[in-house]
C-alpha cells in the first residue's frame, strides 16, 4: 500500500469546487495532521458543506489536489470507503425503516461482525433511542434523527470523522449526551463545521474561517486566535460570487 | 478495520430492504397491477372485443406489461436518491454495482408479482384457452429481465435529473425495442387461435437472453460511474 502513515491526514492545495458557473470554494490550502481536531467555521453560503462533501469523497474538486488519509482523491476514493464517518445535511437514513432495521442495513454495508448488534445496541443506549429502536424513522422528530444520525456516521469506529453541524436540531440535554461520541480519542481524525466559534476554538486544534464567497478568511492553530477575529468572519459584507 | 462484505451479500441486504419497504408502503406493485388491469378493461372496451389472439393478444399483454414497469422503474431510485442511499453505498467499503444487481432484483421480484395477478386477469378478460400461456411463461420471465436489467440500469440517471419522469422513458423505450420484438414474435405464436406454434420459439427465447446478457454486463461494467457525483 502506497499511502505512510506519517502522511498528513488531510492535505489540500488550491482546492476550489465550482457548481455550474458559482464557485462554492476557491483556493483552500489546508494540513492536518492524524489524529487532530479540524474546525471549520464561516457563515451561511460560504462552502463548509461543499469542503466536507469532497472530504469525504462525495463530491469531486474541480480544481486543484486533495489527499485525505494518504489517498489522492478522486483518484484513490475508493481506498477510502469503509473509513470514513460523515454526518451531512442529510441523516442517510430511509424513512421506512426503523432505527435499529436503518443501523442493522449500515453495518451489514461496512461489513460488522455480527452484523454490530452490540455496537447498535451500545450506540442507540448512549443516544437515549434505545426504547425507540423498532419505530420508522418517518415518525421520529427532527433531534430523533439527527442522534440516530450520528449513531450511523460513528457505527464503524472510522478512523476520519466527517461532521457537518453534528448538534443541529438537539436540545442541550440531547447534546450532551450525544457530543462524548464524536469527541477526540487517540487515532481519531476530526473535521467539524459548527457556528458556534467558541466550541470551535475550544475543541480543535486548527481552524479553517471561510468568508462568504467561498475563500479562505485564515487556517490557523486554534490557539492563535481570538474569537472576536473568529466571530468577525460573520459579519462580512455579501460579495459577489462569480470568480 | 472489518473485512468489507462480499458483493452477494450486499446485493442481499439492498435487495431485502427494498422488499421489506415495498412490503410496508406497498408503492409499486398495486400501483402496477391496478394499472395493467384498468388497461386490459380499456383495451376490452376500446377494442371491442372479449376474445385476442396472435399478434394482437401479445401486443396487449407485453405493451400493458412495459407500461406498468415504468411505473416501477420511475420510482426504483427515489428513496436512494432522497433518502441518501447513493451516498451510503459511497461511503462504505462496498461495489457500487451491488446496488444495480440488487435494485435488478427487486424490479424482477415486482414484475413476477405484477404477472401472478396480470396474466390470470389477462387469460380472463380476452383468451379462449390458456394453451399457450405455459409456454408464454419463459418468454415473460426473459423478458422481465430485459426490463428489470435495463431498468436499473436507466434509472439513476433519470433519478438525478430534474425531469425523471420524462427522461426515464425517452432512453428506455429504444432500448427496449429489441426485447420487446423477440417477445411478441414468441407470444403471437404462443397465443395464435389454433393453439401454440414453436416456430422459431427458442430463437426468441436465445435472442432474449443475449439481451438480457449484454445489458448485465454492461451495468456490471457501467454502473459505478453512473452514481458518482
Amino acid at each position: 500500500m502506497p499511502e505512510a502513515a506519517s502522511e498528513p491526514a488531510l492535505r489540500a492545495a488550491s482546492l476550489s469546487v465550482a457548481y455550474g458557473e458559482r464557485w462554492a470554494l476557491r483556493e483552500v490550502d489546508i494540513v492536518l495532521d492524524r489524529g487532530r481536531t479540524l474546525a471549520v467555521i464561516g457563515p451561511n453560503g460560504a462552502g463548509k458543506s461543499t469542503l466536507l462533501r469532497v472530504l469525504a469523497t462525495l463530491l469531486r474538486p474541480t480544481e486543484g489536489s486533495v489527499a485525505v488519509l494518504g489517498c489522492e482523491l478522486p483518484r484513490e476514493a475508493w481506498r477510502l470507503r469503509g473509513r470514513i464517518g460523515y454526518l451531512g445535511h442529510s441523516a442517510l437514513l430511509y424513512r421506512d425503516l426503523s432505527a435499529s432495521e436503518n443501523l442493522r442495513f449500515h453495518a451489514r454495508l461496512f461489513g460488522l461482525p455480527g452484523e454490530g448488534t452490540e455496537r447498535i445496541r451500545e450506540l442507540l443506549e448512549v443516544v437515549g433511542l434505545a426504547h425507540r429502536a423498532g419505530t420508522r424513522v418517518g415518525e421520529m422528530s427532527a433531534g430523533m434523527v439527527q442522534r440516530l444520525a450520528v449513531c450511523r456516521a460513528l457505527l464503524h469506529e472510522p478512523e476520519l470523522l466527517v461532521l457537518d453541524e453534528p448538534l443541529a436540531n438537539l436540545d442541550p440535554a440531547a447534546a450532551e449526551s450525544v457530543a462524548p461520541l464524536f469527541g477526540p480519542a487517540p487515532g481519531r481524525t476530526r473535521l467539524l463545521v459548527t457556528h458556534d466559534v467558541e466550541a470551535a476554538l475550544a475543541g480543535s486544534d486548527r481552524v479553517l474561517a471561510l468568508r462568504r464567497d467561498g475563500g479562505v478568511a485564515f487556517a490557523r492553530d486554534s490557539a492563535t486566535i481570538a474569537p472576536e477575529e473568529a466571530r468577525a468572519i460573520y459579519a462580512d459584507a455579501p460579495v459577489a460570487v462569480r470568480r | 478495520m472489518t473485512a468489507p462484505p462480499s458483493t452477494r451479500s450486499v446485493v442481499a441486504t439492498i435487495l431485502a430492504k427494498d422488499l421489506r419497504v415495498e412490503l410496508r408502503t406497498l408503492q409499486s406493485v398495486p400501483s402496477m397491477v391496478l394499472f395493467s388491469t384498468t388497461i386490459y378493461v380499456i383495451f376490452r372496451f376500446g377494442l371491442d372485443r372479449t376474445r385476442l389472439d396472435g399478434a394482437l393478444a401479445a401486443g396487449v399483454l407485453l405493451v400493458t406489461i412495459l407500461f406498468a414497469a415504468l411505473l416501477a422503474i420511475n420510482r426504483l431510485f427515489v428513496a436512494e436518491r432522497e433518502q441518501g442511499g447513493f451516498e451510503a453505498i459511497r461511503l462504505a467499503p462496498v461495489d457500487g454495482t451491488a446496488l444495480f444487481f440488487a435494485k435488478a432484483g427487486a424490479l424482477l421480484v415486482y414484475l413476477l408479482a405484477l404477472e401472478l395477478v396480470a396474466l390470470p386477469v389477462f387469460w380472463l378478460f380476452f383468451l379462449d384457452g390458456g394453451s399457450g400461456l405455459l409456454p408464454l411463461l419463459p418468454v415473460l420471465v426473459l423478458l422481465d429481465l430485459a426490463l428489470a436489467v435495463t431498468g436499473a440500469l436507466i434509472s439513476p440517471i433519470a433519478t438525478n435529473s430534474t425531469a425523471r419522469d420524462l427522461i426515464g422513458p425517452l432512453i428506455l423505450l429504444p432500448l427496449l425495442v429489441p426485447p420487446m420484438i423477440a417477445a411478441s414474435a414468441a407470444g403471437q405464436r404462443l397465443l395464435e387461435a389454433g393453439g401454440p406454434s414453436y416456430d422459431r420459439y427458442g430463437t426468441w427465447l436465445g435472442v432474449l437472453g443475449l439481451y438480457d446478457l449484454i445489458f448485465l454486463l454492461v451495468g456490471w461494467a457501467v454502473f459505478d460511474y453512473l452514481i458518482e457525483d
